[in-house]
């Protein structure tokens, strides 16, 4: 005769395949974290072996990666790089309206705004074909070549407006791409509740559209961001780039221009992360 | 509602539309009384939303008039807005805005088209979402909700600012079969109210129920109107009889 189970016995054998089956994925997960790091150290050894042991090594680390003359120049360009956080922010929110008002002119079919569609396409064609070191060198030498009352001279202003034509264009790309996303069934819902296009484009589409396009943006941020060192090519005094290639042409080292890079990566790497982190955030939920 | 004073809230007078070559609608005659509703039954295709959307004035006709309350609004010198703001329409695909919340969706076009005061407005809203059965989701965001609650937030949304005429727009064609009662349900509840509908519907059982006169629409044209029971029971055109036939073996009649 067999006695029936106990129903006890059964949760016991159910917690048990439970720990079971948790013990046998934190296993794998520690397997999986020493491959990852053996294979790290032995690449990584493998590259440094390989650069330490090239000929011309004792000459690079003298003239790139002088601790000396690092220290020396460090201060400099740090504070020279307080300039280019300067001009970055400002370029930012110049970008960021001007791609706007860009997008919404060519975006919205009013009669009346012909013209300004006519200006805003020729605009983002011209200045997105045109390459960016080009177009500061053409604004930065060409507008005060004309000589004429009331332009700016100023190289940094220059150089500014030069990014910001260059940038606006990709941005307002960006954010058209964001527009045209939102689903047509949008804006016939926001004017079947008696809507104006105007407040169907300001409250329902282009609110959905700008949280869509906010990774693609922070992308062109971090472009921008490096590409203000462009400025220091028409001459722009106390630039970081500027500041470390003079450094580095007055005693033959190129360690300063180390320092500028590194100060460069300290603000794009950042970025770079919360651009990782903000698309893994909102990719799945985009509606 | 066989006593009708004044005139019809909706009618429709040889309503013609194209897209391009195709043409959708040839001369739609068609009335609909105030507190009647009238259900308008035809296959896929055969263009029961493009006259919803013609009513909205989502799409333009091409020839012929509609008339609200006896005013044509089909007039290009009619100003489309204010004539939305009349009328409920509700989309198949709910077509709720995801970014802003359940009640936020309610209070949007009564606040911003109808200039009503924000704080005024939202115990009216939260009312009626509460007597479509959504009390308590008022601050979630549509895609946690499901289907059939989706649903009833559009309803309640094309509802919020009391419009002449309701559209419905097949509106439980996109949900799952056991989410379909609570959509009707709602809308049974709008109706007993008296609201004045139009609405395109796979649902015959419903609209049996719903409607006082059906409509059956085939490649753009009425070709027949009256009481449920006579165009549903005892159709007399073969192609009524043959639609008819279809929903009931697809086992939706
Ligand atoms: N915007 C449009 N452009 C071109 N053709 C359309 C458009 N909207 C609808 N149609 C066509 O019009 C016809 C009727 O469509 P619709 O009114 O959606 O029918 P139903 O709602 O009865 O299924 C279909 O052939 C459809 O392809
Ligand atoms: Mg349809």
């Amino acid at each position: 005769m067999i006695a029936p189970r106990p129903p006890l016995d059964a949760a016991v054998v159910v917690a048990d395949r439970r720990a079971e089956r948790a013990a046998a994925r934190r296993a794998k997960a520690r397997r999986g974290q020493l491959i990852a790091a053996t294979s790290t150290l032995v690449i990584g050894g493998a590259l440094v072996a390989l650069i330490l042991t090239s000929p011309g090594w004792p000459e690079v680390r003298d003239t790139f990666l002088s601790v000396e003359v690092f220290r020396e120049s460090f201060p400099d360009i740090l504070r020279a790089f307080w300039l280019d956080v300067r001009v970055f922010l400002i370029v930012e929110v110049a970008v960021l309206i001007l791609g706007l008002l860009v997008a919404l002119t060519r975006t919205v079919d009013a009669p009346a705004l012909f013209p300004l569609r006519i200006l805003a396409v020729v605009y983002t064609d011209l200045f997105r074909g045109i390459p960016t070191i080009l177009l500061v060198y053409l604004i930065g030498f060409g507008v005060p070549a004309l000589a004429l009352e009331g332009l700016p001279t100023e190289p940094v202003v220059l150089g500014g407006i030069a990014l910001t034509l260059s940038y606006g264009a990709y941005v307002s790309e960006v954010y058209r791409a964001g527009l045209r996303s939102v689903h047509r069934g949008q804006r016939d819902a926001a004017l079947a509740i008696g809507l104006t296009e105007r407040q169907a484009l300001r409250h329902v589409i282009l609110p959905q559209a700008v949280r869509r396009v906010g990774p693609p943006l922070l992308n062109d941020f971090i472009a921008l961001q490096k590409d203000v060192a462009l400025i220091a090519i028409i001459g722009v005094a106390g630039e970081a780039f500027r500041v470390a290639q003079i450094q580095a042409a007055s005693d033959f080292n190129y360690t300063p221009l180390i320092a500028a890079a590194m100060l460069y990566l300290a603000i794009t790497i950042p970025l770079a992360r919360l651009l990782d982190r903000w698309e893994r955030g909102h990719g799945g939920r985009t509606r | 509602m066989a006593a009708r004073p004044g005139p019809p809230v909706l009618e429709f007078r040889g309503v013609t539309k194209a897209f391009g070559e195709l043409e959708v609608l040839h001369g739609i005659d068609l009335e609909v009384a105030e507190h009647e509703a009238v259900a308008v039954i035809g296959a896929s295709g055969s263009g029961k939303s493009t006259l919803l959307r013609c009513v909205d004035l989502l799409e333009e006709i091409d020839d012929g008039d509609i008339f609200l309350d006896g005013e044509v609004i089909t007039d290009p010198s009619v100003d489309p807005v204010a004539v939305r703001r009349r009328l409920g329409l509700v989309f198949q695909a709910y077509n709720l805005f995801g970014h802003l919340t359940v009640l936020q969706n309610v209070l949007l076009g009564m606040v911003k088209a109808h200039g009503g005061d924000r704080d005024e407005a939202e115990p009216t809203a939260r009312a009626l979402l509460a007597r479509l059965g959504l009390g308590g989701r008022e601050d979630d965001h549509p895609d946690l909700l499901s289907g059939g609650q989706q649903q009833r937030v559009a309803l309640a949304r094309a509802f919020a600012a009391r419009p002449r005429a309701m559209l419905l727009d097949e509106v439980t064609s996109a949900l799952d079969p056991e989410l379909v009662g609570e959509v009707l349900g709602a809308v049974r509840d709008l109706r007993d109210e008296g609201v004045t509908m139009l609405l395109a519907t796979h649902e015959m059982s419903f609209a049996r129920e719903v409607a006082d006169r059906i409509c059956f629409l085939h490649e753009g044209r009425i070709l027949e109107v009256g009481p449920p029971e006579q165009v549903l029971e005892h159709p007399r055109r073969p192609e009524t009889q043959r639609f008819l036939r279809r929903l009931l073996e697809a086992g939706r009649a």
